[in-house]
């Protein structure tokens, strides 16, 4: 069973990670692998695509709090994009938009990246 | 996709495996259809619920997947509510109360978040234990309509 699943795309040095699915305590270590080892990488600079992200419960948001400062503090950031209204709603009631930058489509968070250098 | 449970009955028991989270979830929702919520309700029913049960399988039971969760769903004066019991060890919940986002984020307190989810998502959210016995949680949404 496929209840979530990541895939990644590199544009230049930005990394692009695709959520598909089911996002809970269940399946929140595969959110953590695709991280690691992008960190063992030096991948810094993630855009992650949300658009195909059906559910998130607290677990999923706590891989994202947990890989946060690693990335920023080697120069990148984890930039949200194109997730829908109820994911959206959960990110906005826990603080999330405050604290990460989350964009509407994949290419604006990309080029973010770009500008900030 | 085929059911694990059996829908005309208000009650679950499942062991506490992570994995029984998609369960959990679609029994929540079902009856939450039932009881006429809207979808927006049922999602917000459905994520209190899962907080709950990952706070049970982690705290109460650190993760241990072969205890039980039982979960019964009644639907008075207008209130779903769902009572969830646990045999494990009782957690502390009351300090979760005020959240402070920014410190939270700092400190990453991951477990405390599903506390907070679940006191906004939910119109009442009650803890109670008898020590060495059972722990207990009433989640309660009144119909809006």
């Amino acid at each position: 069973m496929t209840e979530f699943n990541t895939s990644k795309k590199e544009i230049g040095d930005v990394n692009v990670v695709y959520l598909n699915g089911f996002l809970d305590a269940h399946t929140a270590p595969v959110l953590e692998d695709t991280f690691s080892s992008l960190v063992e990488q030096n991948k810094f600079k993630l855009v992650v695509n949300l658009k195909e992200l059906d559910y998130i419960s607290s677990a999923g948001l706590g891989v994202f709090m947990a890989f946060i400062e690693k990335m920023r503090e080697n120069k990148g950031d984890i930039k949200l994009t194109s997730m829908n209204e109820k994911v959206f709603n959960i990110f906005d009631l826990l603080g999330f938009p405050l604290l990460y930058e989350i964009f509407d489509n994949e290419e604006d968070a990309v080029k973010k990246f770009s500008g900030d250098n | 996709m085929s059911q694990d449970f059996n829908v005309n009955k208000d009650r679950l028991i499942v062991k506490s495996s992570t994995a029984n989270l998609i369960t959990i979830r679609k029994f929540i929702n079902i009856k939450a259809k039932t009881f006429g919520f809207s979808s927006n309700e049922i999602e917000d029913i459905v994520l209190a619920v899962d907080e709950a049960c990952t706070n049970i399988i982690e705290h109460s039971y650190h993760s241990k997947p072969n205890l039980d969760i039982e979960i019964s769903v009644s639907f008075t004066k207008s209130n779903i509510v769902i009572r969830i019991i646990d045999y494990g060890e009782t957690f502390e919940t009351s300090s979760f109360k005020d959240l402070n986002l920014e410190l939270y984020h700092k400190q990453r307190r991951v477990g405390g978040l599903g506390v907070y989810l679940m006191k906004t998502l939910m119109d009442d959210v009650r803890y109670t234990s008898v020590k060495n016995k059972y722990n207990q949680v009433l989640l309660t949404k009144k119909l809006a309509h």
